[in-house]
């Protein structure tokens, strides 16, 4: 699949991850082995909320095979998972998660003991046998009943934060409307179909660990192996092989990451884990879960005078890696694309009995946008104004850019929303989903008696937030470009993406590029793919290195072809003479031999036709989007069927088009199923309802929707010499809202929809109570 | 249940004579004792497809049986899809059509393709809908595995 032409940004060029995928030699965790490996089986509480009395491992131990069973005895000097960002949570520490659970279980899942053994099969055998034995403690159910306790002495609402900026009080009494509304969200999370995975591995010869199976983050996972370990970055590596979907949960630093560490360094062997699906659903982080009482002030032109959100998230059993950062991002994208003058969120963080809480795609911006959408529709309706028509006259506009919104809490980031057109794109938006004609087609079915509707939600996204990234490109004396980063690839086409710069600034030939991700022994920095950060940040570097390297290519060409650097050009690994495409050219390969080391041609350069570059910002790109749904509610069954789904979204410029529109398709789809199907529900007794894929419904093809894309690069980003902008949250974001709204419109009841998600039983209550 | 039968596999066309516990599942097996880890295990329990196989030329779940029920039967992997450097033709859409992201359910689905077009090359856009949400993408939203699997159903029509 050579490329015969110049590769350009935004071409849809064919994925370069995609010959081992579709041929069966992808290299995912469970691929993973090393000769005389353990298997670990992690022994998890079926307990909510329990003080231990006693751990008997003595049966399991007896069981042929079994090698070593841990409970917290054996790591007491093993602190609890850290935070990434340390500094910032330090309030939060108490309510840090040990890699076994040290004197109580918190939530149906809390690992209580690890079983090394010679085989999967006869480590889940032993982990039957294990005696867990008690005493129960008052489960918390809920992040908005009264407060219980963590631990004793301590409460489980862990921090009550908040975000302010100019003053709401004054604006209630006299503001033309208030809109007051009571919402939820249910607990969501990204449920990728590969499970977790980790083996660790202790290379003696070196004193080196190894972790395989690492993802996402695998250089932010490592500094902080390196404070828990105590062992300096050196002696401690993380290998990111293919990861089967990310979406913000795989990849973090989990318990089970560390033991398979401790265990391989203590155990002299190999030791392997890899999650089943059942404890997939009650371990791994999950998201979403808020309860939000929040309020907006309007005048009688439908202007937003002031907003104000006092909300209830549920953390789940213990604060993991990212601290707080779900709740604060919740507050701060909370004002969405509009402009308000006084504005007021404040946060419970509170613990409960269930599975931990962390990032989920799009996080606190599906549940921000659910309930400022919310509200927007119920204004418009209580105001006489058309639903499109109060949301354009709220927008920030283009001359307001770049708008800033400050808070008033000392040591919160001010963000700045660095560009956009955000009516250009409603413009847009309108006409290709042509909502006029849609409106007098859904009149017409709902006067032959169609439930059917529609709605919108408008949204603000956040991405490529620093502070740095880097590359090093080399292109070998055969042709072959090596792109050497800290990114990630969970699945993206996150190598494709950095090849396509490469070949883009550099002229390379794309087939001939290899990208590397997620090595810790290979590069010595790296942000990762999390945030929408990989195009941003690594793409930035990428193209800043491949220019390096294509200006020393054209140095030496200069010499070579008797030209100064400026009147050549490359295309397809061949420099050549601007105006004389036919004339004599050289390759990158014949200039990487001139560059070797000890080549008599070096002159006074530097051995090797390689560079590395960075890419540093204090500001992150803020890409915007507006979704529209189509939906049709079946009285009878409560069944809800998404009949159109559009995504309109600013991503400053596109790198790869196919790509772009891959992210938006399948996270508007896992934002459907997080509007109408999917949820972790928990019994009374903390018990945890949905374990398996056939109780947590993902949605399968004959559910998903068509969804259009309109992507616009009306808006490039001045924060990167691209004007790239993040591409993988625009499609989820808006979909709870924009679904919502067409719930509400389908059975003519403006504010109906009052939680995610509307399951049948749910959509059935609502038609019940309207009678 | 720990007591070990011999048995014999033949996957894509090679044998592969192991020694098995009635216990484990076809996919473990096919994974583990005979080193094919094309197939995937997503979900332990039959819902996800990720482990699709064909088994006799039908489509069936590798989590769902026991390797030592499938002694002496035909399988079919993904890693038996290609014709030497020529990929079947559900192979080559799904790249050409980018329908797939992380690639963890793409053999499952596949392979499923494959059993459904061997068996119904003409069938409706329905059927094979309803056909193919029986296996799980968390990834693509699904819009481009419809597009590539009735493209390659052209192609394979078309000889």
């Amino acid at each position: 699949m050579a490329s015969k032409t110049k590769v350009i940004l935004g071409e849809r060029l064919r994925r370069l991850e995609d010959p081992p995928l579709i041929t069966g030699q992808g290299r995912f965790a469970d691929d993973i082995n090393f000769p005389h490996q353990l298997h670990m089986r992690i022994v998890r509480s079926p307990y909510a909320h329990a003080e231990i009395k006693s751990i008997n491992t003595g049966r399991a131990s007896k069981i042929p095979g079994v090698v070593a069973i841990w409970t917290y005895d054996d790591i007491q000097n093993l602190g609890p998972i850290d935070f990434r960002a340390d500094k910032s949570a330090e309030e939060l520490k108490a309510f840090r998660q040990f890699c076994l659970a040290k004197s109580r279980v918190r939530y149906v899942g809390d690992p209580v003991a690890a079983i090394f053994a010679e085989d999967p099969y006869i480590a889940e055998d032993a982990a039957d046998l294990i005696e867990l034995d008690v005493n129960q403690l008052p489960v918390i159910s809920d992040a908005d009943q009264e407060p219980g306790e963590f631990d004793e002495g301590l409460g489980s609402e862990a921090a009550l934060l908040t975000h302010t900026f100019g003053d709401v009080s004054s604006v209630w009494e006299s503001a033309y409307l208030v809109v007051d509304v009571d919402l939820r969200t249910g607990r969501h999370s990204g449920v990728p179909l590969e499970t977790r995975g980790a083996i660790g591995v202790h290379n003696k010869a070196t004193d080196t660990l190894e972790l395989y199976g690492a993802a996402k983050i695998p250089h932010r996972n490592r500094d902080t192996l390196v404070r828990m370990l105590s062992r300096p970055p050196a002696r401690i590596h993380l290998h990111e092989g293919h990861t089967g979907g990310g979406f913000g949960i795989r990849g973090e630093l989990y318990p089970e990451d560390v033991l398979v560490l401790v265990a391989a360094e203590r155990l002299g062997r190999p030791v392997k884990w890899i999650e089943d699906r059942q404890e997939h659903m009650m371990a791994a982080n999950q998201g979403r879960n808020q309860h939000h009482l929040a309020r907006m002030a309007f005048d009688q032109d439908g202007q937003i005078l002031a907003m104000a959100d006092e909300f209830w998230h549920d953390q789940g059993g213990y604060v993991r890696t990212h601290g707080a950062n779900v709740p604060n991002r919740t507050m701060c994208m909370l004002t969405g694309a509009y402009k308000i003058p006084a504005f007021q969120a404040k946060c419970h963080f509170r613990l409960t009995n269930k599975t931990p809480a962390a990032t989920y795609r799009a996080p606190g911006r599906f549940e921000s946008t659910f309930v400022r959408e919310r509200i927007m529709d119920i204004a418009a309706e209580k105001l006489g104004i058309d639903r499109v028509e109060i949301r354009r006259r709220n927008l920030v506009g283009v001359d307001d850019m770049p708008f800033k919104i400050r808070f008033d809490e000392p040591g919160l980031e001010t963000l700045v929303f660095d560009s956009g057109d955000y009516e250009s794109l409603l413009d847009k938006a309108l006409v290709h989903f042509k909502w006029d004609e849609l409106q007098a087609e859904l009149n017409d079915r709902r006067a032959g008696g169609e439930l059917v509707g529609c709605g919108l939600g408008v949204f603000v996204e956040e991405s490529g937030k620093g502070p740095v990234d880097g590359a090093r490109i080399t292109v070998d004396t055969n042709g072959d470009v090596e792109v050497l980063t800290g990114g990630a690839s969970l699945g993206q086409g996150f190598e494709t993406t950095m090849a396509q710069i490469t070949a883009a600034a550099l002229g390379a030939d794309y087939s001939k590029i290899t990208v590397i991700h997620g090595q810790t022994d290979r590069i010595p920095y790296g942000i990762g793919a999390h945030a929408a950060r990989a195009t941003v940040m690594t793409g930035s570097a990428v193209n800043i290195t491949a220019l390096k390297v294509r200006e020393k290519a054209l140095d030496v060409a200069a010499e070579l072809l008797q030209t100064t650097a400026d009147r050549l050009n490359i295309e397809n690994s061949e420099v050549f003479i601007s105006d004389n495409r036919n004339g004599p050219s050289v390759s990158l390969a014949e200039i990487s031999e001139r560059l070797a080391p000890g080549s008599k041609h070096l002159g006074g350069r530097e051995p090797n036709l390689s560079a590395e570059g960075f890419h540093n910002t204090k500001e992150s790109a803020f890409p915007y989007g507006i979704h529209f749904a189509v939906a049709k509610v079946d009285a009878e069954t409560g069944h809800i069927n998404v009949e159109r789904f559009m995504v309109a979204y600013d991503v400053g410029r596109a790198v790869n088009h196919m790509l772009l529109e891959g992210q938006l398709v399948g996270g508007c789809v896992q934002g459907v199923g997080g509007a109408l199907f999917e949820e972790f529900s928990y019994s009374e007794a903390g018990e945890p309802l949905a374990v398996t894929l056939a109780d947590y419904l993902l949605p399968s093809m004959d559910c998903a929707p068509a969804v259009e894309c309109l992507v616009t690069e009306d808006a490039p980003s001045p924060t990167n010499e691209l004007g790239i902008k993040g591409g993988g949250e625009g499609g989820i974001n808006g979909v709870g809202a924009a679904i919502a709204g067409a719930i509400d419109d389908a059975i003519g009841q403006v504010g109906a929809v009052t939680e995610l998600p509307v399951t049948p039983q749910r959509m059935r209550e609502i038609l019940n109570r309207a009678g | 249940m720990t007591q070990k039968h011999d048995i014999t596999l033949d996957i894509n066309g090679k044998k592969y004579e192991i020694t098995v516990e009635p216990r484990r599942t076809l996919v473990d097996v096919i994974r583990d004792q005979c080193g094919q880890t094309g197939t995937h295990a997503g979900c332990h329990h039959g819902v996800c497809g990720a482990c699709t196989i064909l088994l006799d030329d039908e489509p069936v779940r590798a989590c769902l049986m026991f390797g030592i029920q499938a002694d002496g039967k035909k399988i079919r992997t993904v890693e038996g899809l290609a014709d030497g450097d020529k990929l079947h033709p559900l192979q080559q859409a799904f790249t050409d059509h980018h329908a797939l992201q992380c690639g963890y359910c793409t053999p499952g689905f596949l392979m499923l393709a494959v059993g459904i077009l061997e068996k119904d090359p003409d069938i409706s856009h329905d059927d094979l809908i309803s056909a193919l949400s029986s296996n799980l993408c968390r990834c693509t939203g699904y819009a481009n595995i419809i597009t590539a699997v009735k493209a390659a159903a052209e192609q394979m029509r078309a000889g």
